[in-house]
């Protein structure tokens, strides 16, 4: 699909507006629908579209694969991360009140960290797996 | 009555598209079908008032799936052989019609939908319900269920999700570097 003019100018114009409908998604899922895991599917869509427009080769210098292998292993540590915070701070596991002052505060921020988590290791791991799904058939 | 109609629309909408995967022999088909399925179960999801589980079915099961059986599709072959019955499928119709019997048997029982005193809504929910904005200040009682009370599931989920990558590394990367490299031996 490298040729194709209309093809790579539609992708250019929707793949900025699905990372920032990815990003909404991801920072608003406590007063709206959506969440980390939702957010990093769509997050890993616009990266699907400019390898399918653009190449696989473009795609993976853009985001190289070792970049990708650390960042999902970087999204789960970010997760376990905030419940040893938790731990820590003399709470239990993932107990994320005693991260602030106000317990309130501290639960808005443990949901925000881990969110990110989240949608850090599904965004990473969706495109990781389409890279090698897409990297195997050709020599 | 809008809702029944919606419902009725997309149940046979589920229903038409379930026997065509199963009827139909290109795999190409198939896999654009299941994403249609899974739109449809999305919408479903929606006339449910479960925004959060419609927009992961969407995303999920109609988006990635989908690309990542049609990258899978362009590995493997795009027809599954024709079989042909050799005998009369009574043993497995008998199978199916019991089973079938026994589970519209067992929704005799179920609770309506969304009927406050079903034993799901019993246990914890009232709880979350009546407590989550106050104890953790998010609206969206679903990302408190999901991300604060039950973190630690979800971290399961996470790592689950970690592990298919990991999985999927292991099993693909290796090879695809070797080919990378003959193929810029080639190149050069």
């Amino acid at each position: 699909m490298k040729h194709n003019l209309i093809l790579r100018i539609t992708a250019k114009l929707l793949i900025p507006y699905i990372i920032l409908f990815a990003l909404y998604v991801q920072f608003h899922g406590d007063f709206g629908p959506g969440g980390g895991f939702q957010a990093g599917v769509i997050f890993s869509a616009a990266f699907i579209l400019y390898t399918l427009v653009y190449g696989l080769a473009t795609a993976q210098r853009t985001i190289p694969l070792w970049i990708l292998q650390r960042l999902a292993s970087f999204g789960v540590l970010i997760y376990i991360g905030t419940g040893v915070a938790g731990l820590l701070l003399g709470g239990e596991f993932l107990n994320y009140s005693l991260l602030a002052d106000a317990p309130i505060t501290g639960q808005h921020i443990g949901i925000l960290v881990i969110e990110l988590g989240v949608g850090i290791t599904v965004a990473s791991v969706m495109i990781m797996i389409f890279f090698l799904f897409a990297g195997r058939g050709r020599p | 009555m809008i809702d029944l109609l919606i419902d009725i629309t997309l149940l046979a909408f589920l229903l038409v598209t379930a026997i065509a995967i199963i009827r139909i022999h290109s795999l190409f088909a198939i896999v654009m079908l299941f994403g249609i399925f899974s739109l449809s179960s999305a919408g479903l999801f929606v006339v449910m008032d479960a925004a959060d589980v419609a927009f992961t079915e969407a995303a999920v099961g109609a988006g990635i799936s989908t690309v990542l059986m049609l990258a899978t599709l362009a590995l493997t072959r795009q027809h599954d052989e024709k079989r042909t019955a050799k005998h009369l499928p009574i043993l497995p119709l008998l199978v199916v019609l019991v089973t079938g019997a026994a589970l519209i048997y067992g929704t005799l029982d179920i609770p309506a939908f969304g009927d406050p005193d079903a034993p799901a809504q019993q246990h914890v929910a009232p709880h979350y319900l009546n407590r989550a904005v106050e104890e953790t200040g998010v609206p969206n009682i679903v990302t408190a269920v999901l991300a604060s009370y039950r973190g630690f599931d979800t971290l399961g989920e996470v790592t689950v999700i970690f592990t298919a990558g990991v999985g999927v590394f292991l099993l693909l990367a290796r090879r695809s570097k070797k080919e990378r490299e003959r193929g810029t031996h080639r190149e050069t």
